[in-house]
This record gives structure tokens, sequence and C-alpha cells, in this order.
């Protein structure tokens, strides 16, 4: 344990010798990256003995009010820090070929400080066993996470998606403050009680502030407001480590909250499981709406929690009707696909990343024709859409095959009462499907055709610093996919760490034969590359001299291609009642036509279409207020001061 | 399990092109023509793997991509279904869900293999197919979910296997009758069949499927129309266990039963293609959103 310690203040320190660096030179940011490494490596010591089992615990009397300084690491935390350490590294590494200190001495030092910070607290959040402690890590977690979404602060556009992502973070950081408060009124001490051992009985509020305050940071459906903006407006590294871990801090909030209660109320699971679907399915659509990539992969993180909400959803349903197979299954699927979303959302911000810098744009109708250019990029982008979705042979296959193999449990165990979960199924199919059509229009517009821009026809690879980390967390993708048995026993015993004593069935053959994945997996993957080989063989070396069919005509220009919107358009429209998108233009009469212009654009529906013009009411109605009251009138203040001396008056004991 | 294996991927090799020569046969009779030979289908990819390619400048890798996938996805499918007689060479709880993910797999690669072109066309295409298929697979989930109620173990050689024949007799016939229509609905969109899509058309605006590989040329066309034929066969025997799920005892005799109702399903999109005319692509929708409907009716039935 004091291992972990260490690493995480090394970890949370690894920015401050920068400070006293020059803010143009390379050595800061190197040293930076090596302490950062040095401390990942130190934590992964006790990590890899929390892997095979042997939870450890740390607990010391401390001068803070409340309880004791207390830190664990059980399975659950493990299945949460590990994509942490390594998509932190792999950022870390990006960041020097893609934020040096050299070309952006204004915020390159700002940059390290606040990346070291925010990975130590996630650290220190994920391990803590004390509330004050957790909140202590949350706060400082979330108040770098502003610092690094605002490192680009002379935009306008930066500074607004700060401002929103603080006024969110400290709702929802309030509803925290409370939520501890009566936790520990429950249970006596600010410590964390052991799973399952507090009562379910008047804890609903305890429920319903948690499920504010952590769905806020995770994104939960109408509480995502801040997170397309901030991801968008973070620098990409900071984005992958934004959307692939921070967010999921959120999602074990709810975890850890749920396993201290004895028996989970039903209408918990049906709460959660709601609002999973709706983010699932919401979020994927209006990402399909988006032509701004680094806005689009945000909103897949909504539809990605989503699909995470609907995993814990099930399982708590499992707890309350008493479903063993449902409860193991469901958060399985969860925690899976924490792991997963971790490792391939990364690394599509770190691909996204390496082409907004050769580009220029984040606009996806700039792109075009990349996978010429940027031949490792564009593959490992492939290989995160394919994983996130869900097609086998990667790793988001397996997590969603759990999830509806849990969806699926109530069939054949009858409780009639559980039969609306088996829409979770049908809803994962939809959000499917979608996030096929949004990934196929991301990198077929993105990486396939011609060049639609001249920054697209000049774009050049990535430096080996930025490649090199994409690598490897393709091969991570790729490594759960094809052997997913390997952490078969993490979720296992997190199971068991969730529930508590109760005992559970194991994840065996019967109920989830993950062997049976791997063999399908392995076996699609030799079919594909022996065929490829075949066809490749046959192909190598011919000409490509000739224009793509046209229906003859011969001029086709880059413009003429299918654009992003375009192909989402079908449908977009088709879901035009829950997007709002607003066209403009477009309209063409007559016989000869005068050139028009179109453009269509889908605002956030909760954030501007909703909050913000209510808010803007609220502004305007408090104004006229503010006018009525403090209108200048000197007789009127005194009036004012006549009034109050006589109710304060009529109020006093005499 | 080996033997198994081959043998399973031998009979679909080998009859898959068979149920194309006859759908077209059918529809050359209802037109009062003679039509090609039914093994036509055989020597048009004979001929198309003895042909060069013709590639566009703007292509790539993916472009090839998209043929490989398309053929290999349907191969490993059809491991995990009975053909007949034959019992499913790789069955395992959950396997449904690999099926269907594994035709996602092969709809990415062939749409990303069309957006390769850098054509409108392709790009039209490609954006129609991803958007129906939304449509399609909450369908699918649901017929499964329906073949799955009451199974001991969720393996598509379970759901189809020798019970089936009883739930038809039992409760459960008309839940069943309805997934049966609706899984016809979404094998003629996935097949890109009439009413949803023509493959015989000549306009490139209208097409869904085949505006998507106008650019093949080949081995690489011939490996595309092979793997269509592939999947006909596969979704296609998916819908004849479910409707003809009797079981004589006689492997042979069931499986050369299971391959005669194959080639009735062709007769019967023969049939279809003949008789009506293709649905305006706006139309689309509605009636993947009414299918849908079907479905959960038929959910609700089997769960009452």
């Amino acid at each position: 344990m004091i291992w972990l310690l260490g690493g995480i203040l090394l970890i949370a320190g690894s920015g401050i010798p920068g400070l006293l660096l020059r803010r143009d030179g390379n050595a800061g940011e190197r040293l930076a990256c090596v302490l950062l490494l040095g401390g990942i490596l130190l934590c992964g010591v006790p990590l890899a003995a929390a892997f095979t089992g042997a939870p450890a615990a740390f607990s010391r009397p401390w001068t803070v009010p409340a309880g004791r300084f207390a830190v664990g690491l059980d399975s659950l935390s493990t299945a949460f820090i590990a994509p942490l350490l390594l998509v932190v590294a792999a950022g870390a590494i990006y960041g020097l070929g893609y934020w040096p200190q050299r070309t952006h001495p204004g915020s390159g030092r700002k940059l390290r400080l606040f990346y070291g910070l925010v990975s130590g607290a996630m650290l220190l959040l994920l391990t803590a066993r004390n509330g004050l402690l957790f909140l202590a890590a949350w706060e400082t977690m979330a108040l770098s996470g502003y610092f690094l979404i605002t490192c680009e602060d002379r935009l306008a556009e930066v500074r607004r998606a700060g401002y929103i992502y603080l006024i969110a973070t400290h709702c929802g950081t309030l509803a925290l403050f409370g939520m501890f408060a009566l936790l520990g009124q429950a249970g006596g001490t600010a410590l964390f009680p052991p799973a399952g051992a507090l009562p379910a009985v008047g804890s609903a509020l305890i429920f319903l502030l948690g499920l504010f305050g952590f769905g806020m940071k995770a994104g939960l459906m109408p509480l995502h407001i801040w997170l397309p903006g901030a991801h968008a407006a973070a620098p990409s590294h900071v984005s992958a480590v934004l959307s692939g871990v921070m967010i999921k801090t959120g999602i074990y909030g709810l975890v850890r909250l749920t396993s201290f209660f004895a028996e989970i109320p039903a209408w918990w699971g049906w709460t959660i499981l709601l609002l999973g679907a709706l983010s699932g399915i919401l979020g994927v659509l209006l990402a399909l709406a988006q032509h701004d990539i680094k806005r689009l992969l945000a909103y897949h993180s909504v539809e990605n929690i989503g699909i995470i909400a609907l995993g814990l959803g099930l399982a708590l349903l499992g707890r309350s009707y008493a479903q063993p197979a449902l409860v193991l299954l469901g958060l399985s699927g969860c925690l899976l696909h924490v792991i997963n979303h971790g490792l391939f959302k990364a690394l599509l911000f770190l691909s996204a990343g390496s082409v907004i810098e050769a580009v220029g744009s984040r606009e996806i109708d700039h792109f075009g024709g990349l996978l010429k250019r940027q031949r490792w990029t564009g593959l490992f982008f492939l290989g995160a859409a394919v994983a996130i979705c869900g097609l086998p042979p990667f790793n988001g296959f397996v997590s969603e095959w759990l999830i509806y193999l849990a969806a699926f449990t109530p069939l054949q165990r009858s409780d009639p009462a559980l039969f609306p979960a088996l829409l979770a199924a049908p809803v994962l199919a939809l959000i499917g499907g979608l996030a096929l059509a949004c990934f196929v229009k991301v990198f077929g517009i993105s990486f396939l055709g011609a060049a639609r821009s001249a920054g697209a026809a000049e774009a050049r690879e990535a430096p080996p610093a930025m490649l090199w980390p994409m690598g490897a967390l393709l091969l991570a993708c790729a490594w759960i996919g094809l052997l997913p048995t390997s952490l078969r026993p993490l979720l296992e015993r997190a199971a068991g760490d969730w529930l508590g004593a109760a005992a559970l069935p194991p994840l065996a053959a019967e109920l989830a034969p993950l062997g049976a994945i791997s063999l399908a997996a392995w076996l699609l993957l030799a079919l594909l590359l022996l065929v490829g080989w075949g066809l490749g063989r046959r192909s190598r070396g011919l000409p490509r001299e000739v224009g793509s069919w046209g229906c003859g005509y011969r001029v086709a220009t880059p413009r003429m291609q299918y654009t992003a919107s375009s192909f989402a358009d079908t449908l977009v429209r088709l879901f035009r009642f829950g997007l709002w998108s607003s066209y403009r233009g477009g309209r063409v009469d007559g016989l000869l036509p005068e050139a028009t212009e179109f453009a269509v654009r889908t605002p956030d529906p909760v954030l501007d279409r909703t909050l913000g013009p209510t808010f803007a009411l609220l502004g305007r109605l408090f104004q006229r207020l503010s006018c009525l009251i403090q209108n200048g009138t000197a007789a009127i203040y005194l009036l004012y001061i006549a009034l109050t001396l006589l109710v304060l008056l009529t109020l006093l004991p005499r | 399990m080996i033997s198994r294996i081959v043998l399973q991927l031998a009979v679909l090799l080998l009859f898959a092109p068979l149920p194309l020569g006859v759908i077209t046969k059918t529809k050359a009779l209802f037109a009062g023509r003679v039509g090609p030979p039914l093994l036509q289908p055989y020597h048009d990819l004979a001929r198309l793997w003895r042909k060069g390619f013709v590639f566009s400048r703007t292509t790539t890798w993916v472009f090839l991509a998209g043929p490989v996938v398309g053929l290999v996805v349907p191969l490993l499918a059809a491991l995990l279904l009975p053909f007949g007689g034959l019992p499913a060479p790789l069955s395992f709880s959950g396997d449904l869900i690999l099926f269907v993910y594994l035709f996602g797999l092969a709809r990415f690669f062939t749409a990303a293999a069309a957006l390769d072109t850098g054509s409108s066309f392709e790009g039209m295409g490609a954006a129609r197919e991803v958007s129906f298929a939304c449509l399609a697979e909450p369908t699918l989930l649901f017929s499964l979910l329906v073949l799955a109620r009451g199974a001991d173990r969720l393996a598509l050689g379970d759901l189809l296997g020798p019970q089936l024949a009883d739930r038809w007799s039992g409760g459960n016939g008309a839940s069943l009758g309805l997934i049966l229509v609706s899984l016809f609905v979404v094998l003629l969109v996935e097949n890109s069949r009439i009413p949803f899509d023509d493959p015989n058309t000549h306009l490139e605006l209208t097409m869904i499927h085949e505006v998507m590989v106008l650019d093949h040329s080949g081995p690489a066309l011939g490996m595309v129309l092979y793997g269509a034929a592939l999947k006909l066969m596969v979704q296609g025997a998916l819908l004849v266990r479910l409707a003809l799920p009797l079981q004589t005892g006689s492997q042979v005799l069931d499986l050369l039963l299971f391959l005669a109702g194959l080639l009735g399903l062709a007769v019967l999109i023969g049939v279809i293609e003949s008789s009506m005319a293709r649905l305006r692509l706006p139309r689309v929708p509605q009636v993947l959103v009414g299918t849908l409907l079907l479905s959960v009716f038929a959910l609700v039935l089997v769960l009452r």
C-alpha cells in the first residue's frame, strides 16, 4: 500500500519540477513524463497483487476531524485503476509529441502540472475509504480538470466550456457533500461502511443525491451538459483522460455507493436502467448529428456511459429480485465496459488529435483521404472504431455481449416484474446500429475518399511519440477481445466485493462462455487474415490510375463527395423529435436556380435548447425585478429603511 | 468437431449460389421468359475469378477489406446454425448475439469500402444501408427474445433445435408466426431484395446495396457476389429452420428437407420480386418500424 501512496504522490507532483525550468525548453516536459511513468510503475506493484486477488488496505489516524486516513485496494477499485494507469501513461507520452513546450510555451507547464495532479487525485479517489478523503480527492480532480480544459484560455469558446464545466461539477459536488453527510449520519463515521452493511430503509435521499452528483460527473443524459464542450475544448490527450477515465469516477461512485446497502429497492435499478437507455440512444443520435470530430466523440462518451449504466441497472435489479446470475452478468458487463471504453475512447481521442494536428481543423468535412497520408493513425482509428461499435474481434463486443446476456436472463427465470428489463436488449441493438452508422461516417468521411481541403491533402503522419501510445492502446483492445478469459477472475472478484458476503455463481462456461467467444474471435481473425492475404496477393502492385465510377460524369471533384451531414441525414431526420436540428437554406427554385447555401446544426437539446433559454429568461426577469427595486429614487430607499425598521420593531422581543 | 465444421462449410459453399439461380429463374418464368440456366451464378463467379482488377485512384486497402469481411462473416456465422439434420458445429450460450454482431462487422466494412471510392453515389448507398440496418436490428433482437423464451441455453443451435416443433404446436404458435414474418422482412432488407432494394436496377440514385459495390471488379466483385449468396443462405437457414422444424431422424433426409426449404424460400423471394414494386425510399423506414411493432407484439404474446 505504501508503494501505491508513493506512486500517487509522485504522479501528483510530476509537473512541479517543470515549473522551475524553462517555459520553452523540453527538459521540464521530459522530467514530468519520467516522473509520471515512474509513479505509474510504483502503483503497478500493488495493482498486480490486487489483480491476483490480494486486497490491500492502509489506515492511519489523522488530525482531520472525521475518522481515520483510510485507503484500500480491492478488485472493484482495481477494475477502475488498471485502465486509468494505461491511459494516463499513454497520454503522457503522447503529450510529448502533441503539446511540446517549445511550440506551446504559454500553456505547456500548466498542462503538465495539472495533468499529474488530476491523475494523482483520481488514483486517490479510487482508493479512498473515507468520505472526507474521497471528497478532497474529488474536488482536486474537478479543479485540475478545469485548468486542463481551459488550457487554451485565449479562445472564447474554451472559456465558455470551462465555465459550464465548473458550474456543473460544483453542482455535483454540492450534492455529494449532502450525500456523504447523510451517509456519515447513517453509518456513524466518515469511513466507508463495508459492503452490504447499511439498511436501505430511509436511504432514498442518499441514493438520489449520489445519482445527481455522480451522474453529473459521469455524464448521464440530462446531466451531460458540460461534457461535449469540455471534451472538445481540451487538448486531445487531456480529452482522452477526461473521457476515458475521469467520467468513470462517476460510475465508480455509483457502484461503490450501491455496494454499501444490504438490500436495494427495485426503483433504484429501474431508474438507472432508464437513464442508461436514454443516455445511450440520445447520446449516439446527437453524436451522429455532429460535424466536429471531438464533440462527436464526446457524445459517444455519453452513449457509452449509457451502456455502462444499463449493465449497472441490470445488476441492481438482480439484487432487488434476488437473481445472482443477473447480478454477475450485469456487473461484469458494466465493469468490463468501463475498462473497454477507457481504452478505445482514449485511442479515438488520441488518433483524432493526430488528425487535428495534421489538418488544422476539427471539422470532419475538412478531412478526407487521410488513410493515404496517415497510414498508422488511420489504422488505429479504424481499430478503435470497430471496438467502440461493439464488433468482434475487439473488446467492445465482449462487454456488450455480457450486458446482452444479462438482459436475456429474465426470460429464463420467470419473474414477471422483471420482464420490462428485457427491453434493454433491443435498446442495446439500436444503440449498436446507430453507433455503427456514426463510426462508418467518421472513419469513411475522414480517412477514405479524396482529400476535402488543402490541409488534408498535405497532412503528415504523427511523430513516433504519438504513434507508440496509440499502438499500445490498440493492442490492449485486441487483447481483451481475443483473450477475455484473462479478465474473468478480476470481474468475478469485483462482483464479490460489490455484493459483500453473499455468494455468487462463477462466471463460468454455462453462464458466460468467454472461452468460446475467445475461440470465435481467433477464428474470425484467422479467416480474415487468410482470405485477405489471398486477395492481397492477387492484387498486389496493380496500378490505381482510373477515377471512381461517376455514372458517366468524368470531371468529379472532391467537393462532390458525400459529406458527413448528408451521410447522417436519413437518421437525423428520422429521429428529429429528439434532436431538434435546425436547418437553414437549401431551397432550390426554378429551372435555373441561383447559387444557394445550406447548413444544418444540432445544438445540445438540454444545454442550448432548454437550460440556456430558461436561465436567460430568469436572468431577464431578475434584472427587471432589480430595476424595479433599485430604481434610484431617494424617497423609495427611505421607504425601504422605514419598512425594515418597522418590521424589526415588531419582530424584536420587548 | 473439425469434420463437422468442414461438412457444414462444404454444404454452405457448394449450395449457396443455387438459390440465386432459382430466384432469377422464378422471375423469368413470371415474365414469360426462359431465363438463364439455374447454375448461371456458378459460371458468373468462375468467370469473375479469372478476370483482372480495376482500381480507382482514390482507393486504399480498405476497399478490398469490404469483400474479404463480407465473405468471411457468413462462413463464421454459418457455424452457429444447425443445417437441417446437421447440428451447429459451434454452439455456446450467447452465440445469438455473436451472430447479429458478425453481420454488423460485415456491414461496417462494406460501407467503409463504399466510402473509400469517394463517389457520392456509393456514399449514398452506404448511408442508406447503415440507416435501414439500425431499424432492422431491434426487430431481430425482439425476434431472438421470442425464440429464447423458456430455453435453458441462449445458443442458436438449441433455440432452433428439436424442441421448436413442440413450441409451434404448443401455445407459442402465434408469436412464432409473427416473428417468422418479421424475420422474413429483415431478411429482405439485409439481402437488399424487393420491395426494399432492387438488385437489378439500373439507376444508381435509387440503389442501396448494388451502388455500394459499383467500383468492385474481377475477383473482388466475385467475392462480393459470393458473400451475398452466402449471407442469403445463412440468414435464410435461420428462417427455414424456424418454419420447418421437422426432424425425421435421418440426417441425410433432414439435410435434404432443409435444402429444399431454402429453394422454396428462393421461389418465395422470386414470387415477391415479380409481383411487387419497389417501395419509395422514404417509405422503407415506415415499413421497418411496422415490422418492429409486429415483433414487439410477438414478445408480448410469448410473455403473457
